[in-house]
């Protein structure tokens, strides 16, 4: 029996209060949030019209004025196409496995390679596109690149370590275990300081890295004791009579771990994984205390300088904002997709 | 599933060990002896006595006093209070809110389920840095000043220049009013230090409502069925029955969340709060300690993780021995 809407809208005091507060609030507030998101708003890039509008309105025509310094951030203007191919590129691979248009096998290469053609395709430098420096890599292609190229530097790591925690080397095990805690009982800000005024100590004379390379080291490090935690989940979940099987069959031990027990663990933990993906993404947002501007970064720097465009960052981050959303989404949807995979 | 070959003790596998620490142990020794060798060069002299020596900078707030003069170690010590004084707060209130949301997603009210899911939705979605930096626009720009302050209830002020609140002061307790261009009288909290709080809470709080409604979502469908063939109400079975469990499942996930909270606060040197990070990323800039600053920094964490996990595995034990909660 199940309750009716009425009821459950109104069945009882508690629910009947809710609902009338509920409802008093929308009517108090969506007006004017309507008007101030349409009716009022501004569409068009003009500064003049929107500082006369003074907030009763949105002034949408910051996201059109400033989409382009958000979305790839500090890069030579003439070379839009490139940082655009390259996010293109990364967000192509993404909804492809999202949607499940990839084979099982073609996955994970399908999700590697893409971050290395877009490193390619930013960096120039041969067949006669213009070399541009990392420092000036910015926006959605780079919030993209550190997320694709963290996670496809991570894993291989993390599955190394998750193995070398289960070897019956207590050295090794003592090793990597230290490791794993480290790096998950700080914050990633810390390890990004590490990167960004340690790291340099530590590389021999005359071996200058880019700030880019040093950060990206760093998120590997980060999400590779992570992720080593999932697949070590995953290794323990598989049940020996997997591998008894195998030895039958003829299989060595890392015959039957390549083609045995990871592609199960792999598949089993891919939501977790996804999730992992879902945090970096969102975490690469705290490059910017390392002075790299991706999406967060290319916000703060377009509007910040501009006293004309600055009232209106609200309106500009609300499109910032979506726009991590959607990624989000795409990324949950890997995680939902996933197991169906062969 | 042991590794084949090598036996723990065996000589193989004490020479594959050794192999490891020497492994170890020399890319260690190179890494000091780049690093000196850098630190001699750029003429910057390394030791903990820097923290001895005097700041030479002042936090923008503190509880603890700490001016330029006194020494660095103060500094660090004022900027864990800073750290602990927006996450401990926070904690309480993410949980607060994280509760209650999870609440509204499992009731019947569709109006507060919907509600409760999107705030879920969206507050999840978006990258915690990009949510601070709103909240610090917010109350830092479109706020009224200081002199045309809101005033959300008597002696609670709020305007660009943060919240004041009614509080004890020279005169005893006191209402804050407004006078000239600021605020005086009780107490002032900084619009730095309420976006942390409010960020922190917000976000962490959309977490632990997930948590807690997978927590529920997860138990056998039996549960409730066995409750309601009882005759109790739903309600009553989601009180009596539902929750107790739920909760049990749901303290690992909940404390790693508040964890992740802690260490989540060192987004605060974004926004200018001088929390343990800011202050670590001001003294290694002004003294070049690098090493030093971010051993402390990741000491102090490390330490910080220590002690939340011990205190919820004790939690853990307690609720798990106590039976029905």
């Amino acid at each position: 029996m199940k309750p009716t809407l009425r009821q459950r809208l109104a069945g009882d005091p508690l629910n009947l209060t809710l609902t009338v507060l509920v409802v008093a609030a929308a009517a108090l507030w969506l007006p004017p949030l309507l008007r101030w998101a349409l009716l009022d708003a501004q569409f068009a890039p003009d500064a003049a019209a929107c500082a006369a509008l003074g907030h009763r309105g949105a002034c949408w025509g910051v996201v059109a004025e400033k989409a382009r310094f958000i979305l790839l951030g500090r890069y030579p203007a003439d070379e839009n196409w490139r940082p655009a191919v390259a996010a293109a590129l990364i967000a192509a691979s993404w909804l492809a496995v999202a949607r499940g248009w990839l084979p099982g096998r073609a996955v994970l290469p399908a999700l590697a390679v893409p971050p290395l053609l877009a490193i390619a395709l930013l960096g120039g430098g041969f067949a006669g596109l213009a070399a541009v420096p990392t420092e000036l890599w910015g926006g959605l292609p780079l919030t993209l690149l550190l997320t694709a190229a963290g996670m496809a530097g991570a894993l291989p790591l993390g599955i190394a370590v998750a193995y070398g925690r289960r070897s019956s080397l207590p050295v090794l095990r003592g090793l990597l275990t230290g490791y794993v805690e480290l790096a998950r009982g700080i914050p990633l800000v810390a390890a990004l300081f590490v990167a960004s005024f340690l790291l340099p100590l530590f590389f021999p004379d005359g071996v200058a890295v880019d700030m880019l390379w040093r950060v990206l080291i760093a998120i590997v490090l980060f999400a590779a004791a992570y992720l080593s935690e999932i697949v070590r989940g995953g290794l323990q979940a598989i049940r020996p009579g997997q591998l008894d099987a195998a030895a039958a069959l003829g299989f060595g031990h890392w015959q039957a771990q390549r083609w045995i027990v990871l592609p199960q663990v792999l598949r089993a933990v891919a939501p977790s994984l996804a999730n992992s993906a879902i945090a970096l993404f969102k975490d690469t947002s705290l490059v910017t205390v390392v002075s790299l501007y991706e999406l967060t970064g290319s916000l703060s720097l377009a509007l910040s300088g501009d006293a004309q465009w600055r009232p209106f960052y609200l309106e500009a981050w609300l499109f910032l904002a979506a726009l991590y959303w959607a990624g989000c989404a795409l990324l949950a949807r890997i995680s939902s997709a996933a197991p169906r995979q062969p | 599933m042991p590794m084949p070959g090598r036996h723990p003790g065996s000589a193989a596998s004490r020479a594959v060990q050794a192999l490891i620490v020497v492994a170890v142990a020399a890319l260690l020794a190179v890494l000091a002896m780049t690093t000196a060798a850098h630190l001699q060069q750029r003429g910057i002299r390394s030791g903990f006595d820097f923290l001895l020596e005097p700041a030479g900078f002042t936090l923008g707030e503190s509880l603890l006093p700490v001016d330029a003069g006194d020494p660095t170690v103060l500094a660090f010590a004022a900027g864990l209070v800073n750290t602990l004084r927006v996450a401990v707060p926070g904690a309480a209130l993410a949980l607060v809110i994280g509760v209650l949301a999870g609440f509204g997603r499992l009731g019947d009210n569709p109006l507060i389920r919907g509600l409760a899911g999107a705030y879920v939705n969206a507050f999840r979605n978006v990258p915690l840095l990009l949510q601070l930096l709103a909240w610090y626009f917010i109350l830092t720009d479109l706020l009224p000043p200081a002199d045309a302050a809101l005033s959300l209830a008597p002696g609670v002020l709020l305007s660009k220049s943060g919240l004041a609140l009614p509080w004890w002061g020279e005169a005893g307790f006191e209402l804050p009013v407004a006078a000239g261009f600021g605020i005086e009288g009780g107490a002032r909290l900084t619009p730095e230090y309420l976006a942390m709080l409010i960020g922190l809470a917000l976000y962490s709080a959309a977490y632990i409502a997930e948590t807690l409604r997978a927590a529920v979502v997860a138990l056998p469908a039996g549960q409730r069925l066995a409750a309601l063939a009882l005759g109790m109400t739903p309600r009553q079975a989601f009180r009596l029955v539902l929750l107790p469990q739920a909760w049990r499942a749901a303290l690992p996930p909940v404390t790693s969340q508040l964890l992740n909270l802690f260490k989540n606060a060192s987004l605060a040197v974004a926004i200018g709060y001088p929390d343990l990070v800011s202050v670590a990323g001001t003294s290694l800039n002004q003294t070049g300690r690098a090493i030093e600053c971010l051993v402390i920094v990741i000491t102090v964490y490390l330490l910080l993780s220590l002690a939340a996990a011990a205190l919820s595995h004790r939690l853990e034990a307690r609720v798990l021995r106590g039976g029905v909660a």
